[in-house]
């Protein structure tokens, strides 16, 4: 087993770990800091492919911004009040029952896939590093990035004329 | 990320670079304590420490001392875990970004040519900013498991202020970045370091200036130390710690201010570039390096006593000031940095 392997299992273990550990934590903040573990290992993941710009931004926009934003949120309610909603076994039985059908499909059409023709190549290709990367986005896919961006912007506006409300 | 390339002599280089690079900083840290109270005495025309120690120099040795022998208390309320990891994650991300700094030129030592830097990345930049954006957790997990009103308000400013300075952080270094064309902190510097005097503050005065007081912003220094505004919070954040988690959160910032002066020595002065000489000339001795590494420091220092000077110059702001100058006044300014650097690089045709 290569130093490759190790750390590729070491990573998915964790990444697994943590994403358990973010749906069974009773507190959301533990839930919001166990996320942010997951994005470290994908982020791991994605430096073992060779894409470090993805695995940089990946902890900037999700573990750097957009979790804090939710740990923000999280920390200013009271939790203590509400953190235990009064279970219902209905709908404790309803999210049982659409969980396991959502994982039947994904086994189902995950046990049809042909595994041997998508292996991920590791430590080749250079797709992810930022010089490529960049001169793809701005030459190629130039006009779906633009219109991307103002996705964004119009986003941006909508929450703006939200809060001024 | 070749590892068949990597032979085991490496490993010991750069252990014994990371420990150095550590032990410096510490040692940095340990001083500035020194140093601000000091720069304060001076300021406010008194002596300042001069107890312990010819000058007072053995100061922070006592304040260390004091600080690992003081009784160490988790209240029973607080998330305990929590609690404890908090002041490590401050303190570790506070040195996570000395990995990606060049201290120096190659030393040239036992046949093998040494690289001052730990590691040379081509997402130099974007890895400071990721760090510096998870810099922020320290503060904000500490503030919630301290589960005190003042610590979670402290906590709250803290997240915001540094969520807001981030962005116009970012925006001001675009318009270096599209003159230097590389995110390699190592070929920023060797680009500076060609001619006489060829920094980049020559080229970006004022992406250097907003750069600066985003720097001051996400160091939590006055007049930025809003999460701290101890006639307002208390104590701020760390109010509920005591003896060296404590310490490690007061540490955090002056290491973080020591790096932040070494990320702006390097990025816009020229790192361990010599002005005024070409040191090219001079080979490649071991000693030419260990000068440029003497520069960088002294060029960081000079910038620690700068934020120094403006903490014990400068009132603090008041929290809707902190946020229209964020907002309405920094980033408007980078992004018309950013068009300008645009225009005349277009005009000149660099």
């Amino acid at each position: 087993m290569g130093i490759t392997a190790i750390l590729f299992w070491t990573l998915s273990t964790l990444a697994v770990f943590s994403a358990l550990m973010m749906v069974v934590s009773k507190n959301p903040v533990y839930s919001v800091l166990w996320l942010i573990l997951v994005f470290f290992a994908i982020s791991g993941h994605y430096l073992l492919m060779n894409a470090q710009f993805l695995a940089i931004v990946n902890i900037i926009v999700y573990a750097g911004a957009i979790m804090v934003l939710f740990l923000y949120v999280l920390m200013l309610m009271d939790l203590k009040k509400d953190t235990e909603q009064k279970r219902n076994r209905g709908i404790l039985f309803a999210g049982v029952l659409a969980g396991g059908c959502l994982l039947l499909v994904l086994v189902a059409a995950l046990l049809k896939t042909d595994e041997a023709s998508v292996l991920v190549q590791t430590q080749v290709g250079n797709i992810g590093l930022i010089e490529e990367l960049g001169k793809i986005l701005f030459k190629e896919y130039l006009i779906p990035f633009e219109v991307s961006s103002i996705l964004f912007l119009s986003a941006m506006v909508g929450a703006v004329v939200i809060g001024k409300k | 990320m070749i590892l068949e390339a990597i032979d085991s002599w490496i490993f010991l280089e750069k252990t014994i670079l990371i420990l150095t690079i550590v032990s410096i900083t510490f040692f940095i840290a340990m001083y500035s304590t020194w140093a601000e109270r000091k720069v304060a005495a001076v300021m406010q025309d008194r002596r300042g420490p001069n107890r312990a120690g010819p000058f007072g120099l053995f100061q922070p040795l006592a304040d260390g001392l004091k600080l690992f022998m003081k009784e160490e208390i988790i209240p029973t309320v607080s998330s305990k875990y929590l609690f404890v990891m908090a002041p490590a994650l401050a303190i570790i991300t506070a040195l996570m970004t000395s990995a990606v700094i060049p201290w120096g030129n190659t030393i040239h030592l036992f046949g093998r040519d040494i690289s001052l830097q730990i590691t040379d990345i081509n997402i130099g930049i974007l890895y400071i900013f990721g760090v510096v954006s998870l810099g922020v957790y320290g503060i904000m997990i500490g503030g919630w498991a301290s589960n005190n009103k003042f610590s979670l308000l402290s906590a709250i400013r803290g997240a915001s202020q540094m969520i807001s300075y981030e962005l116009a952080m970012g925006l001001s270094l675009i318009a270096l970045l599209m003159m230097t064309g590389s995110l390699r902190l190592s070929v920023i510097v060797t680009q500076q370091s060609e001619g006489l005097f060829n920094w980049n503050i020559l080229y970006q005065p004022l992406g250097f200036l907003l750069f600066f007081i985003c720097a001051l912003a996400e160091c939590n220094r006055t007049p930025f130390d809003l999460p701290e505004a101890e006639n307002e919070l208390n104590f701020g954040y760390h109010q509920e710690y005591s003896s060296m988690k404590l310490g490690f959160y007061l540490f955090a910032e002056y290491i973080n201010m020591f790096i932040s002066g070494v990320v702006m020595a390097t990025l816009f002065f020229g790192g361990y570039d010599i002005p005024f000489v070409n040191e090219s000339l001079w080979g490649n001795e071991w000693w030419v390096a260990l000068l440029g590494f003497g520069i960088l420091l002294t060029k960081a220092l000079f910038f620690v006593f700068v934020f120094m000077w403006i903490r014990w110059t400068i009132p603090r702001f008041r929290y809707d000031q902190l946020m229209n100058l964020g907002w309405k006044g920094l980033i408007p300014l980078a992004l018309i940095n950013m068009i300008l650097t645009a225009a005349g690089m277009l005009f000149f045709g660099k």
